[in-house]
């Protein structure tokens, strides 16, 4: 990020030597030691799951590499041509250019598979990193104020993600790319009123024409990686804006953050980092096979492979038109209304749009206004945390559900039996998910309740005088306890009449789901209540005082 | 037999007589013909014992003890299993053969298994029902040589079978728990009778469908993709995206989790 050698602008004085004076030259010419300085004394903090974004960083990094020598060396033209190069299988057969380049640098470019290699595992890798780290900052609560945009920015960045996946997955214009595209083209052409037009618009005539894989190429290459890089501009700097948000813990409060500073520390260890995921992705593409293209051949619209599915980002939209009974279209005035595929984009689109803009719904919903440097632990937060495990389980069945024909050969079922599964967890899983994570999250909230009062088990078995043995429970020590009860309690909002003196509907409706979303809970243990368990611990052996946490209702 | 019946009737007349020459060579073409035949294939030697009375006897025999139950005492079918009359020995040596029948238990579909008959039963089986009716016979030669235009093959094999059996013959799945099974190591001859005679779900790809020189080429192409592994390293099943999927998010991302918690760990 930082250039090392601008390190040590302010020590010219000191006899420094060349790193000193080449430091003062740049600094005379740039005035960059105000932000070295700046930037580095930035603290970050250390946890594990703060590296995921990174990790997306990073996968893009290798993408960008691997892409450009990937570049040097396609041909992004649907010109036909009969292949010539080294995979006998293929000797002869009517490609495309796009086809026959792909092959080239899979077969007789020095180094060109494993490229190709690299630059495909480095996408799945970096929109799943992606996705584990969107599911960090929602577990979290990382989104509140002042941190929505940033969420949206970074959501954006997931769509964006996809995209370029998709247009990447369709360059090599084989038959497992081409079958996508073919699906892209029926969902397009069920769109009512624009669809047939659009499709046209998009092929440049009839499917599949000879445009697309031009015009995919523009996309992949230039439009969509600029507009990627931007965002991620964007993304980073608003974290170092808004500073990074810290786990609970001792000494961890919304004014400070405690970590490691930039230099030399943390920029040493991200730089590492750069090179181990560099590592693993290099180990992974030198030894496993991703994207057979001489496999599939050239694109030709007659033969689908089984097995055909998208990469894997692309999953949850193609399960979701496999998990839709048969005969859902309809005739109506002399057209054919093909509700299989708008139901689908509806939900789909309903989706995205929800996680897009959750940050702005729960901050309506609790009526928060507060900056929230702190993360919630994902148990002190049952009714957000519920709400994540309920997408992540309609995402996860429709994800699974482009996979129902692997599932059913390799586990001995009947697709049917998959699809019908997995329609009913599309549908009920949710509300189940949300049930029971939300009691499981009322349940540990009560545990901690239960350690702070009156201590763990210790393991210490004592027998009273009586004959009575009990177990000694051992005090949490200051540190863990400030994790345990500094949490935000938050309670319903109270309905109150606005400067009209009226209560409006969506006022009602807003406190309704604030109800909802805050009556079940479990107050942090205050001092009072502390003072008196811990006063009662001299008197009497813990836990026969089984005092049980109380969930305040309304 | 001709030829060397005509030499019997000359035997009078010795080696003067005009034809001895002509049987001379129908004798020495016999002999090395058959020599060849029964030294380059195996099943040729089948073939010649199928033709025997003997042969579809001792087949006959292990029907009924094996097959009869279910495919009734003359072949002719039961609510059980279908009537054998007509498929002719191709598909006979392809479901004994692969251990498919005799069939463990009802299901959505025979599964591959532990062959149960020898050789020889297994020829003998196919003896007895080619007997019934006409059918394919058991292929033999070089259509099963693996000579052929793997390209050729290639295109085939993905306009006609990767449907159902995958590009790379990884397998696939079919409707109510039925399913394509993977093609690798299936021998050429189980390949060549499976397309001639359609077994189970599979369509059968007759010769004016896909000529027997084109079954030659798909069985070369086959015969590639197995002697040659994935260029790109293991193949994952062959199964496409979901396998890289889910690659992907245990062993890529599993990994790299790993290595974030080691990086981030506090030294003790």
């Amino acid at each position: 990020m930082t250039s090392v050698s601008t390190r040590e602008p302010t020590e010219v004085k000191k006899s420094g030597g060349f790193t000193a004076s080449a430091a003062n030259y740049i600094d005379e010419r740039t005035s960059v030691s105000g932000a070295v300085k700046e930037l580095g004394r930035k603290i970050f903090p250390d946890h594990w799951s703060f590296l995921l974004g990174e990790v997306a960083l990073f996968s893009f990094v290798i993408i960008l590499l691997s892409g450009s020598f990937l570049t040097f060396f396609f041909d992004a033209s649907m010109a036909e041509v009969h292949y010539d190069g080294s995979y006998a299988p293929l000797k002869g057969i009517a490609m495309s250019a796009a086809m026959q380049s792909t092959m080239d640098i899979s077969f007789d470019i020095r180094g060109g598979l494993l490229m190709r290699q690299v630059h495909h595992w480095a996408a799945l890798l970096f929109v799943a990193a992606i996705g584990l780290h969107m599911l960090r900052v929602f577990f979290t609560g990382a989104f509140r104020k002042p941190r929505e945009i940033n969420w949206v920015i970074g959501f954006v960045l997931f769509i964006l993600a996809m995209a370029e996946g998709f247009t990447g997955y369709s360059l090599p214009d084989d038959l497992l790319s081409g079958n996508g595209l073919r699906i892209i083209d029926g969902l397009i052409k069920g769109i009512p009123v624009i669809g047939t037009w659009f499709s046209f618009l998009l092929f440049g005539g009839e499917f599949p024409g000879t445009a697309i894989v031009g015009r995919l190429y523009s996309l992949h290459i230039l439009l969509l990686p600029a507009i990627i890089v931007a965002l991620i501009a964007m993304h980073l700097l608003f974290v170092v804006v808004h500073k990074h948000t810290q786990y609970p813990s001792a000494g961890h409060t919304n004014k400070n953050v405690v970590g490691y500073p930039i230099l030399p520390v943390y920029a040493a260890k991200a730089g590492g980092f750069f090179f181990i995921v560099f590592g693993v992705v290099m180990l992974i593409a030198s030894f496993v096979t991703i994207n057979p293209i001489w496999n599939y051949g050239p694109y030709d619209p007659s033969p689908v492979s089984a097995g055909t599915q998208p990469d894997w980002y692309i999953g949850f939209a193609d399960g979701a038109m496999r998990l839709v009974p048969p005969g859902w279209e309809f005739v109506w005035l002399n057209h054919t209304y093909s509700m299989n595929i708008l139901v689908v984009l509806g939900v789909v689109g309903l989706f995205i749009v929800t996680v897009m803009i959750y940050p702005f719904i729960e901050a309506w919903i609790t009526g928060d206004k507060r900056e929230h440097h702190v993360l919630d632990r994902p148990r002190n937060a049952p009714t957000r945390t519920a709400i994540g495990a309920a997408g992540v389980t309609f995402y996860a069945s429709l994800w699974a559900a482009a996979s129902s024909d692997i599932m059913a050969t390799h586990f001995h079922l009947t697709m049917e039996g998959v699809i019908h599964t997995l329609q009913a967890t599309t549908i009920l899983g949710p509300f189940l998910a949300f049930y029971i994570t939300k009691r499981v999250c009322l349940a540990l909230m009560k545990k901690d309740r239960e350690i702070v009062l009156h201590g763990y088990e210790s393991g210490r078995i004592v027998r009273l005088p009586g004959g009575e043995y009990v177990e000694v429970h051992q005090q949490v020590d200051d540190f863990e306890r400030w994790k345990l009860v500094s949490y935000n309690d938050q309670k319903p909002l109270m309905l109150r009449p606005n400067a009209n003196g009226k209560i409006t509907v969506p006022e009602q409706v807003r406190a309704g789901l604030s109800r909802w979303f805050f009556e079940d809970r479990i107050a942090p243990v205050d001092q009072v209540e502390l003072d008196q368990a811990h006063g009662a611990h001299h008197t009497e052996i813990e836990g026969s005082a089984d005092k049980p946490a109380q969930i305040s209702d309304k | 037999m001709n030829p060397a019946s005509k030499a019997r009737k000359g035997r009078k007349a010795g080696r003067r007589h005009p034809l001895a020459s002509v049987a001379l060579i129908a004798i020495g073409l016999l002999f090395t013909g058959g020599a060849y035949a029964a030294f380059s294939t195996t099943t040729a030697s089948a073939e010649s014992d199928a033709n025997s009375q003997q042969t579809i006897d001792d087949g006959e025999k292990l029907f009924a003890a094996n097959c009869a139950t279910c495919h009734g005492l003359s072949a002719q079918g039961s609510g059980d299993g279908p009537s054998l009359i007509g498929v002719g020995a191709a598909s006979v040596d392809f479901q004994v053969g692969t251990g498919r029948m005799p069939l463990q238990m009802q299901g959505p579909q025979a599964l591959k298994k532990p062959v149960q008959f020898t050789e020889e039963q297994t020829a003998a089986l196919a003896a007895y029902v080619a007997s019934l009716a006409p059918g394919p016979a058991i292929p033999e030669g070089e259509v099963l040589d693996g000579e052929g235009d793997a390209a050729v093959g290639a295109e085939l094999f993905r306009i006609n079978c990767a449907m159902c059996h995958n590009v790379a013959g990884a397998g696939g799945a079919l409707t109510e728990g039925k399913f394509a099974p993977s093609l690798a190591d299936v021998s050429a001859v189980h390949v060549y009778e499976a397309m001639v005679t359609g077994p189970q779900n599979m369509p059968v790809f007759n010769d004016m469908n896909i000529s027997p020189e084109n079954k030659r080429d798909i069985i070369t192409y086959l015969k590639y993709i197995e002697d040659n592994p994935s260029p790109g390293g293991l193949a994952i099943g062959s199964l496409g995206p979901v396998a890289e999927g889910l690659f992907i998010w245990i062993f890529g991302l599993g990994a790299i989790v790993a290595l974030t918690v080691w990086i981030t760990a506090k030294s003790n």
